[in-house]
């Protein structure tokens, strides 16, 4: 392994994913957090932007975003993974078993070990086999859950408070992590001031938001999630500042090509596999973790959200994590005291959020879509005004929505991997 | 023909046979024995109200494979019929039961409800795909759970029966003129007795008519033959003048119109149902998506899958109080449907493999050059 490439010169990602233009990240932040906040101040519900929510948020971020990343990996080494979520439910099950049996941080590891098998039968069945991605992936959907529930009934059934639906429960609590000086975390026993809370009490336009985001995500996050959120870091510097992301990305983007430089695409793909299959079966545990045991169909279709979350994010860890957090706000706020408020709220949000972006392309004078971005806008400003008592399923498909807007909005600029879903074989071109 | 036959059917019997063992093995390591397991298996299929039993399960999971195995024909991947077929269901129930009508009209008023609520949902995805470029897979994907949540939604708000109790979330139930009845007679007929309150549903012969249908669609018509050829090379179809985003939209609104009928079967021949409720079996479409790949996209095939399928459930369920856990049959299931698609696509990497190898024996034999070395004949494989 001794051939020497610029990581610069595979595909046409030409740019670190740290390297992205900052400036315009921050503006649109800071834009997107000005509509929340107006529309805090429309609507007159402090929660819509409060540390609680956001905190919720981050929490229910966290599966999402970690099938996202499993969704990355395989698809930027060659797999379409459709199979995310049966990888998940193995996660569950695996954590559901060793947290019970040895505690939380294990369940962390079993959800990671039950989702890598998963992974690694997906790519037997892929990689060496040739079969057809979506046929594979499924296939382990379908088996999973089976799997899932003849463990159960071996492990649980018959013992106290467990069931072949659920696990008797974790063997304690994973801890929990407070900011000290930001959100009054404890220094060696020392109550250290609480500076976001305070800020966010106040009430200030924009600034109360800002407040409320920092503060729910550095107060009580579980050492799960911080692993989690420190994990998208870890996986963008892998993929684009190591020779074996380079690698990864070069089995998904030019198979042949990775060959004839001595890369083994099959070696590759089942790496990329493992990565997957190890992320989702993560998720898996963080929702274990969060419910304290395991539950049957704990996973309900986040294995699909975090797909959706990658594609949204248009095959990148930045959009991914955004996706994620978005998507993680729209089902955090269906837990909190109030969902139909918040739900009323936030649909004031987007119609201004929408309003603003058309008259943005409107004046930038680029017309493609602002018709429909108007009609949606005008559409969730009349359910504002209309909605009595906005209805939770309604809610539970938000994300669906929004990410189907934005691929039929955006879907010529999404740039998969190249060469993505082609079984490849020695010898092919 | 008959080794046609045998070579259709090895990789099903190789693939059984994988499961058999893989099953075995978890029985084996949680402590059961796998022969009594098997033996409890067979003596609980192994009667007349079984059997019956077994066809209307797999009648309902018949209809999925065949509405998502469409698709799959010129490689387009509906996921998302699970939805389409809960609206589907739901509005054809709601409607079915709204209106009174004379039988003769009741039934295929009920049909065409569902077949367009369920294919006007994939045709969604088809729009999406032809207008916007958007991936099928993606579109059904989301699609899916839009369906799922927006038919509880529609339930819980407009469809549901206000007269019939508080607590349950259910629509009306249909009119008798709506129902099929039972085939109970047929079966007697032939000499077959019933055990009282076993029934075979009247729904059987629509799902046989379906799969004529089908069959006659894709091997006997313009249509199926533009449909085979797009699956198997877009780019010869599209020189040999099919339009692929014609053919798109028409073949995912036929895959979402048989979704719709998937609940059907419940909903007009199932006594415990006639109507659409939280009770409603829901996760048929994803089943589906199995017995099409086992079933290898044709009917008889889905249908011989669907008839395993239903045959493992109802061979399991007895087992519980004999200490064996029921769940082996998902297991069964579950190996059997992968070991299959793993097992297909040797065979057919074998036969194409030998099909080159044959066209490349016959054009040397016909320049009259020397075999090359093996390394080169390998390649394929």
């Amino acid at each position: 392994m001794s051939f020497t490439i610029d990581a610069t010169d595979v595909g046409t990602d030409r740019r670190s994913p740290f390297a992205d233009n900052r400036l315009r990240i921050v503006f649109l932040v800071t834009l997107g957090m000005a509509v929340m906040s107006t529309a805090r101040l429309i609507a007159d519900n402090d929660d819509l932007t409060s540390s609680g929510t956001f905190g919720v948020a981050l929490r229910t971020a966290a599966p999402i975003g970690l099938a996202g990343l499993a969704g990355l990996v395989a698809e930027r080494s060659g797999t379409i993974n459709i199979g995310i979520e049966g990888m998940m439910v193995m996660g569950t099950i695996f954590a559901g078993w060793w947290g019970w049996e040895f505690g939380p941080w294990m369940a962390l590891v079993g959800g990671i070990v039950g989702g890598m098998l998963g992974g690694l039968l997906m790519s037997l069945a892929t990689t060496t086999f040739g079969v057809n991605h979506i046929v594979a992936g499924v296939a382990i959907n379908l088996i999973a859950p089976g799997v899932a529930r003849f463990m159960a009934s071996e492990l649980f059934v018959g013992v106290q408070g467990g069931s072949v639906t659920s696990s008797p429960g974790n063997r304690g609590d994973i801890g929990e992590f407070t900011m000290p000086f930001l959100s009054g975390g404890d220094l060696f026993g020392w109550q250290t001031p609480d500076i976001l809370g305070w800020l966010e009490d106040t009430g200030w336009f924009l600034v109360a938001d800002f407040a409320g985001l920092g503060k729910g995500l550095t107060t009580s996050v579980t050492w799960d999630v911080v692993l989690a959120v420190s994990l998208f870091f870890g996986v963008a510097y892998l993929l684009w500042h190591t020779a074996l992301g380079l690698r990864l990305r070069f089995a998904g983007e030019r198979p042949s090509a990775a060959d004839s430089l001595g890369v083994s695409v099959h070696t590759m793909r089942y790496v990329g596999m493992a990565f997957s299959g190890g992320f989702a079966g993560m998720g898996g545990a963080v929702l274990v973790l969060f419910a304290n045991r395991y539950q049957e169909n704990q996973v309900a279709g986040r294995g699909f959200l975090g797909l959706a979350t990658m594609i949204f994010g248009n095959w990148m860890p930045a959009g991914t994590a955004a996706g994620a957090g978005i998507f993680g706000y729209a089902q955090g706020i269906t837990l909190r005291t109030n969902p139909g408020d918040l739900v009323r709220a936030l649909l004031l949000a987007a119609a201004i959020g929408l309003a603003v972006t058309a008259f943005w392309m409107g004046y930038r004078q680029s017309w493609r879509g602002v018709g429909w971005l108007l009609a949606f806008a005008i559409v969730a400003f009349w359910a504002y005004f209309s909605a009595e008592r906005p209805n939770n399923q309604l809610v539970f498909v938000t994300p669906y929505v929004v990410t189907l807007i934005a691929v039929s909005i955006g879907a010529q600029r999404l740039r998969p991997p190249a060469e993505e879903g082609i079984p490849w074989f020695k010898g092919m071109q | 023909m008959l080794e046609r036959i045998w070579r259709a059917s090895l990789a099903p019997l190789f693939a059984a046979a994988a499961a058999i063992i893989i099953s075995s093995v978890a029985l084996l390591i949680s402590g059961n024995d796998p022969l009594e397991a098997f033996r409890e298996m067979w003596k609980s299929i192994d009667s007349t109200q079984s059997v019956v039993i077994i066809i209307n399960t797999a009648v309902p999971l018949y209809i999925s494979g065949v509405a998502v195995a469409i698709g799959f024909k010129m490689n387009l991947f509906n996921i998302g019929s699970n939805g389409q077929y809960l609206l589907a269901a739901l509005v054809a129930g709601w409607a079915g039961a709204e209106v009174s009508l004379p039988p003769l009209l009741h039934v295929p008023f009920v049909f065409l409800v569902a077949i367009l609520v369920g294919g006007s949902w994939a045709l969604i995805a088809a729009i999406l795909n032809v207008t916007r470029n958007v991936n099928v897979v993606v579109s059904t994907i989301m699609l899916n759970y839009i369906g799922i949540g927006l038919s509880a939604f529609l339930l819980q708000e407009v469809f549901r029966d206000e007269e019939n109790g508080g607590l349950v979330a259910q629509t009306k139930v249909m009119p008798e003129s709506a129902r099929l009845p039972n085939l109970n007679a047929i079966v007697e007929f032939f000499g077959f007795d019933f055990a009282p309150g076993v029934e075979l549903y009247g729904f059987l012969p629509f799902a046989i008519a379906l799969g004529v249908a089908y069959y006659v669609l894709l091997n006997r018509s313009l249509f199926g033959y533009e449909l085979r050829l797009s699956g198997m090379s877009a780019d010869a179809a599209q020189s040999a003048g099919v339009n692929p985003k014609r053919m798109v939209l028409i073949t995912l609104f036929l895959s979402g119109a048989v979704a719709g009928m998937i609940g059907l079967p419940f909903l007009m021949a199932n006594p415990d149902f006639y109507k659409y409720g939280d009770a409603f079996p829901t996760l048929l479409g994803f089943t589906g998506l199995g017995l099409a790949l086992l079933g290898r996209n044709s009917p008889v095939g889905i249908a011989a899958a669907a008839f395993v399928w239903a045959t493992i459930e109802r061979a399991t369920q007895p087992l519980g109080p004999l200490g064996i856990p029921p769940e082996i049959g998902r297991i069964l299931q579950g190996s059997f449907l992968l070991s299959a698609v793993i097992a297909y696509e040797v065979v057919r990497r074998r036969n194409d493999a030998a099909a080159a190898a044959a066209a490349a024996e016959a054009t040397r034999a016909e320049r009259s050059e020397p075999p090359p070395s093996a390394t080169t004949v390998g390649a394929t494989s």
